[in-house]
């Protein structure tokens, strides 16, 4: 039914498409969700909106939202391609497949595909370091939790994930030995009443504090009535919750996306790139800290931010071992990129297991 | 693993929250069908609902103004489907899910302006001293007013199907529409007043979600509720006991799998994401099967168009 909606809903941009442009570029977007959602989405659009600015008049911006990541996102890209489009950003993990199928076919359009890990001559990968982020605000959760119970609302089991639960884990464990992790999957990027209902779960049970990994704001509401903490997803969020609002992991798109528009217009773009950045290139940003941190908690959140950005940290240094307590990391080794980016195991300490 | 963390006062209360949308919407539709129509339009409506109360919540800074408006603005479309199916004789089923569909795009529409804006607050509406008992009153008795609004309209609807005369005409309507309409009854009028309640119904469930559970206006945020309500109505063999039953097996699976998943039980977590539909299903199916034998209730005229025959 809502395909079948947002199948209509193409046909403006079909209209729209043929009227004919004066640009010399044209760059497609296509979102998971809508840009309102004040997290993942609107971060995107944050980024399409610096390519605008950054270009003006020689380069235009379109974009569709809600698109599922199915054969509906083939559909959308190839007509975006169709209507003139030179590079697309495919800004969700599962577009990962519609993209190299549509790549094939268009091989003079420029694909971007944010968090996969297939590339192709003309597909090129990008991700960030949240992992790094939540090595911050896993500090700070440890310091301000006072139950020492932290509530986390994920959402798929992929690599991505279990590295930000990882990642804030050993970051919380650190700050406050006494901590514990209560983990809820509920297999969806966005939908505000299931979030909502697995945050209210978690503070029924004890958590003060509240990490999430999926996209809409509604954990945030929560915690703000509950009297709890939370901490902004992709964006600054303290609006939902100006006293609950720690601060925020901030996706920052717009740097790069700027650069690759760049090097597509002067010629040196190139295909099968996988760029994965973080706190040092801006792609993740530490947002405001909100003053109920202690000022102590506050120079120690940005030391580590700090310590990351020059390399002289890393969120996944030994010794650390695996859930089931074989060795991981030896001390003072770090993480591989390979291990990080298949992540699947939890470290030791966190309860409950992994959905297969 | 630890199942003394589980706070199970609280755990009641939240099922209780998380079931009274669906219980709204499916009464609403209950009564529709009781009538005669099926009406599928039941997700479009609770999502009008939710948008509608929310604007009008928000700009009139009174949540109690933004959960009438949700029901005013459910039964607003659902008189578009009244005029549809009853005057213009259009299909049912069809014409149900355009309404779902219209629904879902017109929210998103109105919606756009409106995300990322917090309602004003519910008050809650504590019962004055059965809220003081301990346990019992944190599970029943510290809710606000819809939640005991939707238990008291499931009363009521089951009161006015099984004892008053006007239910009885509305129910042999549903029954065969041709006999009733040639003992007088006023077959059509009786219908365009049973999909006004039900849109009504299903407008404050929506509300109730933006308003209340969620609480904030995002694109597509019933995510389903409908459908699930419209199922609750068939399994619950159109009864309105059986189907707040059935809403609090659902929402109760719902809370208890996310509180088993936050304490690290070892299940399969896809088994319990699914377990809230098997559960309630097979609950009422069993039910329905020892209680009714035979006859499912379901309307004899359900879905047939009305035409008058002189």
């Amino acid at each position: 039914m809502r395909n079948l909606f947002k199948l209509i809903a193409i046909i403006p941009l079909l209209v729209f498409a043929n009227i004919g442009y004066t640009a010399d570029m044209k760059v497609g977007f296509i979102y998971i969700g809508p840009p309102g959602d004040h997290g993942w989405n609107y971060q995107h659009d944050v980024g399409r909106k610096a390519v605008d600015k950054a270009f003006g008049d020689k380069v235009e911006t379109v974009f569709q939202e809600n698109v599922p990541e199915s054969a509906d996102a083939e559909r959308v890209m190839t007509q975006m391609a169709l209507s003139g489009a030179d590079m697309i950003f495919a800004t969700s993990f599962g577009y990962m497949d519609p993209v190299l199928n549509v790549a094939k076919k268009f091989p003079k359009v420029k694909f971007e595909h944010a968090t996969g890990y297939k590339t192709a001559d003309n597909v090129s990968t990008y991700s960030a370091r949240f992992y790094e982020g939540r090595s911050v605000i896993g500090h700070v959760a440890g310091k301000m939790t006072k139950s020492n119970k932290i509530g986390y609302v994920a959402s798929f089991p992929i690599p991505e994930v279990v590295r930000g639960i990882n990642s804030a884990y050993l970051a919380a464990k650190k700050a406050n030995p006494n901590v514990e992790f209560k983990v809820i999957w509920i297999f969806t990027w966005y939908d505000p009443a299931k979030e909502a209902d697995a945050a209210k779960t978690l503070i029924s049970q004890g958590a003060d504090v509240i990490m999430q990994h999926v996209d809409s704001s509604a954990i945030m509401t929560v915690a703000e009535e509950a009297g709890v903490y939370a901490f902004g997803q992709a964006s600054d969020m303290s609006e939902f919750g100006p006293n609950a609002h720690l601060t925020a992991i901030i996706n920052g798109w717009g740097p790069y996306y700027v650069k690759r528009v760049k090097q597509a217009m002067n010629g040196t773009w190139k295909g099968g790139e996988q760029t994965f950045d973080g706190i040092k290139s801006g792609m993740v940003v530490i947002g405001d800290m909100s003053d109920k941190i202690p000022d102590d908690v506050k120079k120690e959140a940005m030391a580590i931010a700090d310590g990351i950005a020059s390399g002289s940290m890393h969120s996944f240094t030994g010794p650390v071992n695996k859930q089931d307590g074989s060795p991981w990391l030896k001390a003072g080794e770090t993480a591989d990129i390979g291990t990080l980016l298949g992540m699947n195991f939890y470290v030791e300490g966190i309860e409950g297991d992994i959905p297969k | 693993m630890d199942f003394s963390e589980i706070n199970i006062p609280i755990l009641i209360a939240s099922l209780i929250v998380t079931a009274t949308p669906l219980i709204l919407a499916a009464l609403g539709e209950l009564i529709a069908e009781k009538s005669g129509v099926l009406n599928l339009g039941v997700e479009g409506m609770m999502i009008i609902g939710a948008v509608s109360g929310f604007i009008i919540g928000v700009e009139t800074g009174s949540a109690l103004l933004g959960i009438i408006g949700s029901a005013v603005g459910g039964a607003l479309l659902s008189f578009l489907f009244a005029f549809i199916v009853l005057v213009m004789k259009a299909n049912q089923v069809a014409s149900g899910l355009a309404l779902t569909i219209f629904g879902l795009g017109i929210a998103a529409l109105l919606g756009h302006p409106y995300t990322g804006i917090a309602p004003p607050q519910f008050q809650s509406f504590s019962l004055p001293l059965l809220e003081d008992i301990p346990i019992i009153g944190v599970m029943f008795f510290q809710h606000d007013f819809v939640v005991y609004f939707s238990i008291l309209a499931s009363i009521a609807t089951w009161y006015f199907l099984k004892y008053s005369r006007r239910g009885l005409v509305l129910r042999s309507i549903g029954e065969n529409h041709d006999v009733a309409h040639s003992l007088g009854y006023k077959v059509i009028a009786t219908r365009f007043a049973s999909i006004l309640f039900g849109g009504a119904l299903a407008g404050l469930g929506g509300g109730y979600l933006s308003l209340v559970r969620v609480p904030q206006w995002t694109e597509g945020m019933t995510a389903g509720a409908g459908w699930i309500a419209l199922a609750l109505v068939v399994f619950s063999g159109w009864h309105p006991f059986r189907l707040i039953l059935g809403a609090y097996i659902f929402g109760g699976i719902t809370i208890l799998q996310l509180n088993l998943q936050a304490i690290g039980v070892n299940i399969n977590i896809a088994i319990l994401s699914m377990a809230p539909y098997l559960a309630t299903i097979i609950a009422l199916v069993i039910i329905s099967v020892s209680r009714i034998q035979g006859n499912k209730g379901a309307p004899g005229s359900l879905g047939v168009s009305f035409v008058k025959v002189t």
